[in-house]
């Protein structure tokens, strides 16, 4: 296991839909792995995960990142009229640059909105919202004082 | 009408909705409209649809596919959902969300954020600010106080802008577009049948369109756009520069987006656009005024603003637009913005035959 799995009460937010391709990745987040693709045939990263690797359309395989990434950008947001979401106001929304490469898009917690800066270094951890379906957050890497 | 055009003559039609369901197909349209076509175009691209559609039909007309175009647009947006479009979350409680859009939905970004995420990159690399992001903002609506029509009218100022509440960080209320109902349509014919017409012809010089990504999440750099290649993809198809274009059009979802399109098209180098745009070029009596109805930022923005770039700039090159005319323009770049930042086309028109 490379990065935490916490336990959630409950889930209320949008909840992602595992289809073949997508199955293994929330699967593995809920077990503790963040999986990305990666090309057997020219070496290219990508996430999100797909049935065809967008370099050269070869069928990537699965591989297990770090759970360690830096803030490319992010907002925080302050009005959304949509529930759960609205009770949760002021939060980050990032784009989280893997170490590996790829990026993605994900809530930055555990510390205050004004404490996140691009290029903050964070780390991966997941809740399991259903069984088999983890969604992967990310807080800062270093405990703060 | 207005164009002379009768409806008999119409035998291309192009359109795009959103969220309209299949009663707002092309098809359907076609058939709402009683339009007896032989070359129809649904192409989707969000916002840019419309620019796209002006490229797909230039190139129909001039295969000789059809002859005479009809592109309409219309949206009843906010009598339909209010103003939920920018801040309303891109998933309902509990739903199970398909496709790559259930790799952003369970963290609640709305709109809004996405392009925040942008102009917060570009603040990041270029040192860019609020206050010459509210520049446009503040340009626009000086503009908008002239058409009559525009949502909101009354002058602001940058102070007023990045004293506006924040909505996403770093996008404040009067860096968003308004959203309102809204439609048009235009009309595109050979030339030498517009000749005859009842309203003086503005000629396509250029069209080109890219796409860098769709969904936010996938936007491979956050202050670069596909306006960079069809800017001067489409500049070039029309034997011009920059500095030959007396006014723009472009897509104003957001402050961030007209800048990030700026830049694109090479109206200034990447990374310059904050200065570029303190420096007054854009606004009214400057050389390259912008977005002369009024723009999503004050004027309407019914959900994909792309038609309006066009007839705006239609009206500047007819010498129709009041007092708003930019004087002596001949050459107008609209630039459309689809999805979130995704799918970019740039339209270049002029008032004299090429």
């Amino acid at each position: 296991m490379t990065i935490e799995v916490r336990a959630v009460e409950a889930w209320t937010k949008p909840i992602p839909a595992p289809d073949p391709v997508s199955a293994a990745f929330w699967g593995a987040a809920a077990e503790g792995k963040l999986l990305i693709q990666r090309c057997p045939s020219c070496g290219s990263r990508q996430f999100y995960p797909r049935a065809m690797c967008t370099t050269c359309g070869t069928d990537p395989e699965w591989e297990e990142a770090s759970g360690r990434g830096t803030v490319y950008t992010f907002t925080v947001i302050r009005q959304q009229g949509a529930e759960p979401f609205k009770g949760e106001v002021p939060y980050v929304v990032a784009m989280i640059a893997l170490d590996e490469g790829p990026m993605m898009m994900a809530n930055v917690t555990g510390c205050a909105p004004e404490d996140v800066s691009i290029g903050l270094a964070v780390r991966a951890y997941s809740v399991e919202v259903e069984p088999g379906v983890g969604v992967v957050y990310w807080e800062p890497a270093e405990e703060r004082p | 009408m207005d164009s002379g055009v009768a409806k008999s003559d119409i035998d291309g039609y192009l359109s795009a909705s959103m969220g309209g369901g299949d009663s707002e197909s092309p098809a359907s349209m076609a058939e709402y409209l009683g339009v007896d076509h032989r070359y129809i175009d649904g192409t989707m691209t969000g916002g840019s649809s419309f620019e796209f559609h002006l490229q797909h039909a230039a190139a129909a007309i001039r295969q000789g596919l059809c002859e005479t175009v009809l592109v309409t647009y219309g949206s009843d947006f906010l009598s339909r959902m209010g103003r939920t479009l920018g801040t309303g979350g891109f998933g309902r409680e509990g739903q199970h969300v398909q496709g790559p859009a259930q790799y952003e939905a369970p963290y609640g970004n709305t709109l809004v954020g996405a392009y925040a995420m942008a102009a917060r990159r570009h603040m990041h690399e270029y040192g860019t600010t609020s206050e010459q992001l509210a520049e446009i903002a503040v340009g626009v609506r000086e503009y908008a106080g002239l058409n009559p029509n525009a949502m909101y009218r009354d002058p602001i100022s940058v102070k007023d802008v990045v004293n506006s509440r924040l909505v996403a960080d770093p996008l404040h209320k009067l860096d968003c577009c308004v959203i309102s109902d809204g439609g048009g349509a235009l009309i595109m014919t050979t030339a030498e049948r517009a000749r005859d017409l009842r309203q003086p012809p503005v000629y396509v010089l250029g069209a080109a369109g890219g796409q860098t990504h769709w969904h936010i999440s996938q936007m491979p750099d956050f202050t670069t756009t596909a306006a960079a290649t069809c800017g001067p993809a489409a500049m070039a198809e029309a034997g011009v520069t920059p500095d030959d274009v007396d006014t723009v059009q472009l897509y104003d979802s957001f402050t961030i987006t007209v800048l990030l399109l700026l830049e694109g098209l090479g109206f200034c180098k990447r990374g310059e656009g904050g200065a570029y745009i303190a420096e007054g070029h854009l606004r009214r009596g400057g050389d390259l005024p912008l977005n002369t109805d009024g723009g999503g930022l004050s004027s309407c923005h019914s959900g994909m603003r792309g038609m309006f770039l066009l007839i705006e700039a239609t009206r500047q090159l007819r010498g129709q637009a009041g007092a708003a005319q930019v004087p002596d323009c001949n050459i107008a770049v609209a630039c459309g913005s689809g999805g979130w930042l995704s799918c970019i086309g740039t339209v270049v028109l002029g008032r004299e035959h090429p």
